[in-house]
């Protein structure tokens, strides 16, 4: 298996290198190294002498990929892209270009991030699951017909409907939670149990009828119906081989988000008033600050090829049959 | 109310033991997670809410807190309570008039001739100009580690190592703090970091022009620190350069608390400048102290952590989530004013003349991103004041038809008060007078843009798309700011009829007839094709398309056809740079109240296309006369001699029609009836030393308002509670169901 991870790991270099590539040419495509400059020191006053000494400090006065000026091997390595992208494969994130270190910022944000996305992932699945296994259990009854319904309507209506029905609801009419907010620690409760309870309740719809399919399909083999004539009960049978054996496709969507979790919502964050990463890459993008954007979509990059490698090695894990070579 | 208690009253007298149970323990978590024992909904702490807090909000996160790079409206709100300028604008007079903030008295000024020898402000030829400052003594910094020092006289916090930095991740985790006195060479020192280019000032041309001496210095240190960081290998973050070794020749520290400005010429717009936070002091201790790498990797410097005399410090500074402030134990003598009460204003304004500043002890400042969850909040008493945003606005106030705001009944019964006040700006559309065929200054180029200043109606624009707040500009220069002039006086005759004491836009007939004129009758080219404009924007988002189908239909009146350019902000400040737009739209805010910083937009001297791009008027408005006339407005004070000169220009402006003079928007400011001195300066920062709350009056109305509604909790268990057993008995039937269908199965088959 280790030879394996190293050699996935080899092959998420070039991969990286692309999505830097990318990364730098459309950002560069939409904004100019002085547009940039303005960006950052306002539109009131600015000189070019300004703008030339903001590029300077912040290193964008450097050719992007190809420095003509330069002599021999220098022509490549003293460009922004080769520069920059250097220190990201060392994980130096650097400042952002309105100074702040971004690691600090991250190691700041990924926490709030976390306090919403983690509940919600893992109660979600776990209600998601159970709900599904109890529809199961009465599959082609009533209750599986109107819970199918239901789920197609919780479906069919967009998440900032719940977040803005759930605020009004919850918090203003019945006054039972804060509208928006954070603190750390316990006293921080009172302030994500309304953007879980959404999040949850947003995602019943797909991943209900998502996990019931697949143990629907687990129902009809071989081996449920050897385990029902051994006289098992429904939900011995559902607990002991369905929920098992449905667990690989399960992996499939589940291990893969699990890096990214603290990469955060951006609605959720931004009506929840979450001070989370969510909004970290929007708002870099909307300021114009290269120094986050690039260090988001790398680190974002990193952790969706780290949950890939999860994911295969989970399914070790839980089917005997695969074997990572 | 003890919420136990709540609980068990809310409760129905027949509901079961467990429900009571779960509901008890549901209780207490809410209690134990911080909510207060009379709402659950209250984001704050008990202790907060019960103390003299203000509570207010962010939508922005702030950039830059160093005073001599900040530059925005957003984060001078909380730059502005830590570090305080020389001079400030008095709280309630209008119109707005300067006063000392840390200076004794306002600054002497002696004016001098090219061979250096005193002169009168009459001097024809006036070669400089010298302000002195008088500090008040005994100013104090805020508690701070940057100035502890141990038992040899060395600074204790200045070299940290590793374990040391370790314990720290904000200001606060230092163990000991001290201060200093504020001194002359603190301002100075501020000054010289201005200079400094790696700094990024945004001010530093504007200034090298005016202060004697900053333009050497600025090269001449600047160019010093670089190579001090090529040859350390260091970032302007953490190397420290001593600007206490270079002078500036215009600069000069007197003594402890006198230091003197030497201006070149006239620039009586200088004193405006030392109300900003760019020229508030700065102690070299706290520049130093902030360069050390430990401490810029955990974001702990300057620009994210102020220290400064002003009444209030900055405790928590968490851009993504809260800005705290806590009253400064060191705060001077500093009292509410006693006079200057503004024709109009409520006299209970007045009720704490005389005494000491800050009322309120802590100020907590949130993100808010989204309207709609900082609208409840206020709502819900849990922000002292609010804007009022187009989503609220037809809940918050009722026009008339006269056009004047009132609050609704609703806010009313809540006992929300109202303050509205036209800002010092103004919002325009621009002709761009390099163009063939809207610029230019023949008579006929003149009468087209007249035309469409008629046809292009903004009352109707402020009513649609502003619910009226906004009052329509009839030159440049806003109300409030000397120079503008209100009633018939002021009005714009080319566009307006003053009939009934009230203006009146000209008939769409006249613009029809001017345009006939300018040789484009009923919008035909004279081919007779139709005149097709342009018009650049950046407005392309959804929200845009109803503004800009009004464009478009104002440029139908006349039968001119209206071509939309939509591109990204960039693209087009580069096409505005560059003078490769016809028509567009743009703004301006009053940087300080004098009429030169708006005419001065309009200067020839300005013009972005005289300026290679850089200059600030973008029309490229360039009338000789005009200029003329704005040079000598421009160093005079303000005299009945200098509103003569500016309505002169003005009427200029209103013929040649530069711009269509858009509006100057209004803005609603809500706040509660527990927040007191509140009165809109929308040019002083430094405002919340004046506000008081009433905290009793605040946390009754919030209880009262935030009662949680129990009845929904109880019905949500019945419901789940109460569908356990009929799916205990369909899954037992279905498993009785399934063994009877194998047996029938199993017979069938043996058969």
């Amino acid at each position: 298996m280790f030879a394996y991870i190293v050699r996935r790991v080899l092959f998420a270099l070039p991969i990286l290198i692309g999505v830097n590539f990318i990364t730098f040419a459309l950002f560069f495509m939409a904004n100019t190294p002085d547009d940039m400059a303005r960006a950052q020191l306002g539109a009131k006053q600015t000189t070019p002498a300004m703008i030339q000494s903001w590029k300077i400090d912040h290193g964008y006065d450097k050719p992007l990929f190809f420095n003509a000026e330069s002599p021999g091997l220098a022509k490549v390595q003293e460009t922004l892209f080769v520069q920059e992208s250097m220190k990201l494969f060392a994980f130096d994130f650097g400042q952002s270009d309105s100074g702040r270190q971004i690691t600090a910022d991250i190691y700041e944000r990924m926490w709030p991030s976390l306090a919403i996305a983690l509940p919600t992932f893992v109660i979600g699945l776990v209600t998601n699951i159970a709900l599904a296994l109890l529809i199961v259990l009465f599959r082609g009854s009533t209750l599986d017909t109107a819970t199918m319904m239901v789920a197609v309507a919780i479906m069919s209506i967009s998440g900032l409907f719940y977040i803005i029905a759930g605020q009004v609801l919850f918090s203003k009419v019945w006054h039972w939670v804060p509208i928006s907010g954070y603190t750390e620690g316990w006293e921080g409760f009172k302030f994500l149990i309304l953007p879980i309870f959404i999040g949850v309740f947003s995602g019943i719809g797909a991943g209900m009828r998502w996990y019931r399919s697949i143990f629907l399909e687990e129902m009809n083999k071989d081996y449920i119906r050897t385990a029902r004539a051994k006289g098992l009960s429904d939900i011995k049978v559902l607990f002991g081989h369905v929920l098992q054996n449905g667990m690989l496709p399960i992996l499939t969507g589940v291990v893969v988000v699990i890096p990214t979790l603290f990469m955060g919502s951006l609605i959720m964050e931004s009506f929840f008033g979450i001070p989370g990463l969510g909004s970290y890459t929007l708002d870099a993008i909307n300021a114009q600050d290269f120094g986050i954007v690039k260090a988001m979509v790398f680190l974002g990059s990193v952790l969706y090829i780290i949950g890939l490698i999860l994911t295969d090695i989970s399914y070790t894990l839980f089917d005997p049959r695969v074997k990572l070579a | 109310m003890n919420l136990l208690l709540l609980f068990k009253k809310s409760l129905p007298n027949q509901s079961s033991g467990f429900c009571r149970h779960l509901l008890g323990i549901l209780a207490i978590t809410f209690y134990a997670t911080g909510c207060s024992a009379a709402t659950w909904n209250n984001p704050y702490s008990a202790d907060q809410a019960n103390s003299q807090t203000l509570f207010s909000s962010f939508s922005e996160s702030p950039k830059h807190l160093d005073p001599v790079v900040s530059y925005s409206s957003n984060e001078w709100a909380i730059l502005s309570q830590v570090y305080e300028p020389p001079l400030q604008y008095h709280y309630l007079k209008r119109p707005y008039t300067l006063e000392p903030l840390t200076l004794a008295k306002m600054p002497e000024t002696t004016y001098f001739d090219a061979k250096g020898k005193e002169a009168t402000e009459a001097h024809p030829a006036i070669a400089f100009t010298e302000y002195l400052f008088t500090l008040k003594p005994g100013i104090q910094f805020q508690p701070h580690p940057a100035f502890v020092k141990d038992n040899l006289g060395q600074f204790k916090y200045h070299h940290l190592d590793s374990d040391a930095l370790s314990k720290i991740d904000m200001v606060r985790d230092f163990k000991q703090k001290s201060s200093r006195e504020l001194i002359a060479a603190d301002y100075v020192y501020a000054l010289k970091r201005m200079a400094l280019r790696q700094n990024h000032s945004p001010i530093l041309d504007s200034m090298a022009q005016y202060i004697e001496g900053l333009t050497d210095f600025s090269e001449r240190v600047s160019k010093a620190y670089q190579m001090e960081l090529s040859v350390n290998d260091k970032s302007t973050q953490t190397h420290f350069f001593d600007l206490n070794k270079v002078e500036i020749s215009g600069v000069q520290i007197i003594d402890k608390y006198h230091y003197k400005i030497r201006i070149k010429g006239v620039y009586p717009q200088f004193l405006y400048w030392l109300s900003m936070n760019f020229f508030a002091p700065i102690p070299w201790e706290a520049d130093a102290f902030y360069k050390q790498p430990g401490l810029v990797e955990k974001n702990l410097t300057l620009d994210t952590s102020p220290v400064g005399t002003g009444p209030y410090q900055l405790v928590e500074n968490n851009p993504n989530k809260r800005m705290r402030l806590l009253a400064n134990p060191n705060y001077h003598q500093d009292s509410y004013p006693v006079d200057g009460l503004a024709k109009g204003a409520d006299p209970s304004l007045l009720n704490d003349a005389g005494k000491q500043l800050p009322f309120i002890k802590e100020v907590i400042y949130s993100l808010e991103k989204e309207s709609v969850p900082l609208w409840n909040k206020f709502l819900q008493g849990y922000y002292d004041a609010s804007g009022v945003s187009s989503d609220s606005f037809d809940q918050a106030v009722s026009v008339s038809n006269s056009g004047s705001m009132s609050l609704t009944p609703e806010m009313q019964e809540k006992g929300i008060q109202f303050l509205n006040m036209i800002q010092p700006s103004i919002m325009y559309f621009g002709f761009n007078m390099a163009d063939p065929v809207v610029g230019g200054y023949s008579e006929k180029q003149r009468k087209l843009r007249q035309a469409l200043s008629i046809a292009i109606n903004f009352e109707e624009y402020i009513s649609i798309f502003l619910n009226g707040r906004g009052v329509i500009a009839q030159g440049p220069i806003p109300p409030g700011i000397f120079g503008y002039q209100e009633g018939q006086a002021g009005s714009n005759i080319v566009l307006f009829d003053w009939v009934d004491n009230r203006l009146h836009r000209k008939p769409i007939e006249i613009a029809k007839q001017l345009l006939t004129e300018a040789g484009y009758p009923n919008g035909r080219m004279p081919d007779g094709t139709p005149l097709t404009l342009h018009y650049d924007t950046a407005a392309t988002g959804p929200d845009s398309q109803a503004m800009l189908s009004w464009y478009r239909k104002q440029f139908a009146k006349l039968g001119i056809e209206l071509v939309i350019r939509a591109t990204d902000y960039n693209r087009f400040q580069d096409k505005v740079r560059g003078a490769k737009v016809q028509m567009f739209s743009w703004g301006w805010n009053a940087d300080y109240p004098d009429p030169e910083n708006f005419l001065f937009l309009l200067y020839g001297g300005n013009a972005t296309i005289n300026t290679n791009g850089s200059g600030i008027n973008s029309a490229n408005y360039d009338n000789p006369e005009f200029n003329k006339l704005f040079l000598k407005m421009k160093t005079m004070s303000n005299s009945p001699e200098r509103l003569a000169i500016i309505q002169k220009m003005t009427l200029l402006l209103q013929q040649d029609a530069p711009w269509v003079w858009g509006y100057h928007p209004k803005s609603l400011s809500l706040y509660h009836s527990w927040l007191h001195n509140v009165w809109p300066n929308p040019l002083a920062n430094n405002t919340v030393k004046y506000r008081r709350i009433e905290v009793q009056e605040r946390v009754l109305k919030q209880s009262a308002w935030n009662q949680p509604v129990i009845w929904p909790i109880i019905i949500v268990l019945f419901v789940v509670i109460g569908s356990i057993y009929p799916l205990r008995l369909a899954y037992r039937r279905r498993q009785k169901a399934s063994i009877k269908t194998v047996a029938k199965n199993t017979k069938s088959e043996d058969i």
